[in-house]
Formats: C-alpha cells, structure tokens, sequence
C-alpha cells in the first residue's frame, strides 16, 4: 500500500478553507457530475467531486491543487455521506494530493518499462534542477514524485507535469521542459522524439502508411 | 502472413487522423449502426461468439460467453448494465489510451452494440484518472455522439434507449479488477469483492453487470460488419482475431501495432520495432504481457507464437500483450525487484498475504538485487510466493508472485553468483 497521510488539522487550515465553496461555474459541473448516477447513488459522485475541488484549491492557490480536510468535509455534506467515507477515498487514491503540492507536479515513471529505457537519467536530471523526491522546491515551482507505471510504455520514458504528459524523454529534455515551465512558458506536450507523432514506429512507419497524408478509408479494399 | 492495412481496425490508432466523429464516420464507424442492432440481441451475441473473441484485458474469457451470463429480462425491475475496464494500468499496457485518445468512437460505438446485446441500460466507462487528456478527448466524444442522436433515447433511431457515461479514476491499479472497479464507481475505496455473487448476477448497485476491456468492446462493431468468418480468419484455434500489441523496452524502436493473432514473437519484432536494440544475439528475456506475467528467457520466446496458448505453453501468458523486452545489459534482478515494489505500492490492503506479502517479498528481492542475502533465501522467496498465490480475493496476489517465480525458475544463476560474489567481498574484507 501507498504510504500515504493527510495534512493535520488545525486552526489555520479551518481558518484558511474553513469557507471553501464552490465556483458558481463549479457549482453547475458539481450538478452535472451527480446526475450522471443513478437517483439515491450520489455517493458515486465522490471522486469527480474530489478532483473538482482539488482543481480548485489549486486554481484559488496558483499550484497542482490539494485536498485540506475541511474541503473533503464539504464534499461529504454535498454528497450526504459521513466524512470518514471521504477520507477513506481520498487517501486511498493516489492522484489525490492530501498534502500542499507546488505549482508543478513533476510526477516521474519509474516502473520497469520507464526504467529499461532511462527514467533513472530523467529522475536524476530532476535532482540536479534541485528537485528533490516527495519534497517541493523552496520557491514553490515543483513538486516531485516517483509514480507508477502511467501506461505510456511505447514512448518511455515519461513524465506527467499537471496535466500533461511529456513523452520519449532524456535527461537533456527533461531539464529544457522544466526550465520552459519555470519561464513561465508552455513546452511541448506529449512525445518529444523529433518526427514523431504518438506511438508509431519512429522514422519507419510500418503499417498505416496510407493514414498519414488523408483519412484513409479502407472499407473499399474489404 | 502479416496482417494488411485493410485488415486493420484500428486505423487511427496513430493518431495522423481527427479523432471526431466526422473523421470517424469517413472511417466507417457508426455506419448504420441501427441495421447491427436489428439483427437482435442473440444475433449479435452469436456473431461474437463465432468470431472466437476472447477478452482483450488479460484473462482471454470469451466475451460472447460473458455476455450471454446477462439475464435475458428483468424479473426484479433490476436495470443491468455495461462496464468498460479503460483502468489501463499494467505496467508495459499502452493499448486503451491509444483507442480512446485516436479512435474513441469505435469504444463508444461498441459499447452501445454491447450494451444493447446484453440488454443494459447504461454504460459506465471508467477510465484512469492518469489519463487526463485522454479523458477529455472521450468526454468529449460522447457528447458528440449525443449531439447526433446516436446515443441516448432512441440511440441511432433503434428503438432503444441508451446512456453512456464516463468516470474518471484517481490512480489505483486496483481499480482493473473488476469488482474493485465496481465499488469504486460507487464512491467506495477499490477493494475487490467476494466473488460470487458475480458481477453478472449483482454488480453495480447490485444489478446485473457485465466489465469488459475497451478493446474487447472497440472491437465488436467491426465484427459484426465484416462478419465472425472474417475475424476468426486470423489466429490460431481458440487464438481468434487481431490484437493491439504495445512493444516496450529494449528494441529500436518500440510501438503500438495492431497485428494477427499468434504472430511469431521473432516477427512481431522485426517487422514494426525494428530488431532488439544491439541485435538479436544481445535479447536477454522478455515479459510478453504485461508485469503480471513471468519473464520468458531468449531462446524460448524468439520462435514462439504470441497468443493465449503459445505463450501459456512456456508458463507465461499473452495477458494484455504488453510485451517489455530486454537486453543484455539489464539488471534482471533490479527489473524484477522494480515490478515487486509497484506491486507493495498497488496492494490494496486488503488481505493479509498480499498487503504483508507484497512488502517482504519486494525487501527480499532488493537484497536479492545486492546479493545481501542467504542462498537459502531464494528457496524460502520461492515458497513465499506460493503462500500468497491463491490466497487473496483477487488476482492481485498472484500477479505479484508469478514475475519472482520466474525469475527464480530462468535467472536462479543469477541471484546465486551475486549473493556469491558479495559473500566473497565480505570474505576479502575481513582478511
């Protein structure tokens, strides 16, 4: 299991989010989320919500976003369900960050698919930005975090940065997204491999030729 | 025979295409859908039946077989419905994103054909919550495929009505297995379920409920069109079809690629990858599908077909054909002990083998890794291994335990000559 513990409560968390409500623009996406359960199934709804709310904080505090227990508390009572259930999920699941995270998550793969192509290069070039495992940089900039396996396994090695992913990696790479993203400046997503598009054979496609230049009907050849 | 361009389902599967539903229907998807469903219900279960599909997430169950388990009316006033495993979280498994991210109407499209055949009321999609974009891409799909009126009340002017909705996970492996997918999409932590009652008789909200891989279901429209004949036309028996294969690791250029059934591993890897990295002569081993299944060295996989069979046959598994290939210059051990430790981190915590299990047997293995151990100890890891197999609620246990037997059973020498060569150190040092 995931060694995993909430941020404590306190008298500056409840006076920091003690009020947390959400968006009127939030508030209608909470409405669309629960009608997609059944009536009396509300309860379904708790981990779209939790990841609305996170994005939230986040938004309200320029970082990744994170899960303070009051914030779960307000879920629970929009959900109708004991707090205990909340935190139950909210702990369990590891996309929710239950401790403050920085303006960037740089969440690098390390399982052996990620790992047989580099990822210790990229894990260790994250170190020499002054990343460090589980800790977020001084000024706040980036969160670093070893993840399991992200099914991203043709195009290894990889990194996820909030929500994108950045694909094909080295260390060269992975230090010139980083440096982009503390400019202030958006690199480019997914795979970072010159002349690649996603996942095919790279430099010798060898199927699906026909797909590349026009959206190629096969039915006629059937 | 390799399999042609035309025999392709996935014809987007790289992504060189819109994946909207114009470019889709230029495709062919959703081409008069409603004729698929006025063949019925039983039609349609008996086409997949024949076409010899067998379930694309691992365990290779017939999915025409899975949906005939579904009550064929409901006596209770029970709904049943359809869920769609797109937890893609194995690690070397990179399939289902490309379907959903490339080709997401042959996934919604299939699940209304699926849904109907099974007579559901609604489809949950439930896809991992680390595929962000790859979600938004689906959402946005199926509100295009409301939009057109192919989904919803009257789907496709068929008569029937049908939802489809898609939740979003939040990182938990766990949450593949089907019953701890079930208790996640009611709001509840991932923990696998007793089984039975089965999801087919009580699953979601306790109603009848079918789960089947995104690729088992993306599949079935094209069936149908071009007819079980067709489908089965590729494979070897009770191998039927074609599959997404995702190559990983140390081959020069690793892919997705759709291919034939029981395609030799040698070929597979030739023709799309081309070749191991260093040659064939520098292959060390390979897991042919996905983590959960144990490694298979060199020499056995280079000729061997890669289907449920063939591979079942050198004690490994075709699994989710996740195929992570190694070189020589791989720290075996190291990459073992790696998947032990993603295994420690997934477990969830539910019984006791596997929770304390999966924590022992990775510290055993990373002294394994450093040759810090007895060579007694690899007898007792063997023996470990076989204590959680089979003694948990789900497979989670055994995928664990399956990647160290065979460790133990190909690279023994191994571990041996590292314990040997740090024992010899120590020996060194002390004179």
């Amino acid at each position: 299991m995931a060694d995993r513990h909430p941020e404590p409560d306190s008298p500056e968390l409840r006076a920091r989010w003690g009020n947390f409500a959400w968006t009127a623009e939030n508030a209608e996406k909470a409405k669309e989320i629960i009608a997609r359960y059944p009536a009396g199934r509300q309860r379904s709804a708790v981990m779209p919500l939790l990841d609305l709310a996170q994005r939230q904080v986040g938004a309200e505090e320029n970082t990744q976003g994170w899960l303070p227990l009051p914030v779960m508390e307000y879920v629970a009572a929009q959900l109708d369900m004991p707090i205990i259930r909340v935190l139950e999920v909210a702990t369990f699941y590891t996309m929710y960050n239950i401790q403050p995270v920085g303006r960037f998550h740089v969440q690098v793969c390390g399982t052996t698919p990620c790992m047989l192509r580099g990822s210790d290069d990229i894990m260790a070039a994250c170190k020499a930005k002054g990343l460090k495992k589980g800790h977020t940089t001084p000024d706040g900039l980036f969160t670093l975090t070893e993840v399991e396996c992200m099914g991203n396994c043709a195009s290894a090695p990889m990194v996820q940065i909030n929500d994108d992913n950045y694909e094909d990696l080295t260390a060269e790479r992975v230090t010139h997204i980083l440096d982009e993203l503390a400019a202030g400046r958006q690199p480019k997503t997914g795979t970072q491999e010159p002349g690649r598009h996603t996942v095919e054979p790279a430099g010798a496609l060898s199927n699906l030729t026909a797909m590349v230049s026009e959206n190629h009907d096969y039915r006629g050849e059937w | 025979m390799a399999l042609a361009d035309k025999d392709r389902i996935f014809t987007n599967v790289y992504g060189f295409q819109p994946w909207n539903l114009k470019a889709a229907q230029a495709r062919g998807d959703w081409d008069n859908t409603r004729d698929l469903l006025a063949r019925g219900q039983d039609a349609i279960i008996e086409e997949i039946k024949a076409s010899g599909l067998r379930g694309r997430g691992g365990a290779g169950f017939p999915t025409g077989m899975k949906w005939s388990f579904m009550p064929k009316e409901s006596k209770d006033g029970r709904p049943s419905f359809l869920v769609i495993n797109a937890d893609e979280s194995e690690p070397g498994s990179c399939k289902d994103r490309e379907i959903i991210r490339h080709d997401p109407h042959k996934l919604i499209e299939g699940a209304l054909v699926a849904g109907y055949a099974m007579r559901a009321r609604a489809a949950y999609i439930y896809i991992r919550g680390e595929y962000i974009r790859e979600a938004e891409t689906l959402f946005a799909a199926v509100r295009e495929a409301y939009d057109a009126g192919l989904l919803g009340k009257n789907a496709c002017g068929s008569g029937y009505d049908f939802d489809v909705f898609v939740h979003r996970g939040a990182g938990a492996y766990i949450c593949g297995e089907e019953t701890a997918m079930i208790e996640s999409l009611e709001g509840k932590k991932g923990q696998p379920r007793l089984k039975p009652p089965f999801p087919a008789g009580a699953g979601l909200y306790g109603c009848p409920t079918t789960v089947n891989n995104v690729e088992s279901i993306a599949v079935a429209p094209t069936i149908l069109r071009r007819g079980a004949a067709w489908f089965s036309s590729f494979g070897r028996d009770n191998n039927k079809g074609t599959k997404l294969f995702q190559i990983s690791g140390h081959v020069n250029r690793p892919c997705v690629v759709e291919e034939e059934m029981s395609i030799p591993f040698s070929e597979l890897i030739e023709k799309h990858c081309g070749g191991i990295r260093g040659g064939k002569d520098n292959l060390l081993a390979v897991i042919p599908g996905g983590s959960s299944v144990p490694l298979v060295p060199a020499e056995q996989i280079w000729d061997a077909p890669m289907d449920f069979d063939g591979l079942r046959a050198l004690g490994s598994g075709l699994g989710t054909a996740a195929v992570i290939v190694m070189d020589k210059s791989t720290d075996i051990v190291r990459a073992i002990s790696r998947l032990s430790y993603f295994y420690k981190h997934e477990s969830c915590g539910q019984c006791t083998p596997c929770r304390e299990g999966t924590g022992w047997m990775w510290r055993v293995m990373e002294r394994l890794r450093t040759g810090d151990a007895d060579l007694a100890e690899i007898d007792m890891l063997q023996e470990v291994t076989k204590q959680v197999e089979g003694h948990t609620i789900c497979a989670l246990g055994d995928a664990a335990a399956w990647p160290i037997q065979g460790l133990i059973r190909h690279f023994r020498p191994e571990i041996e000559r590292r314990i040997a060569v740090r024992a010899g150190d120590v020996r060194e040092a002390a004179e």
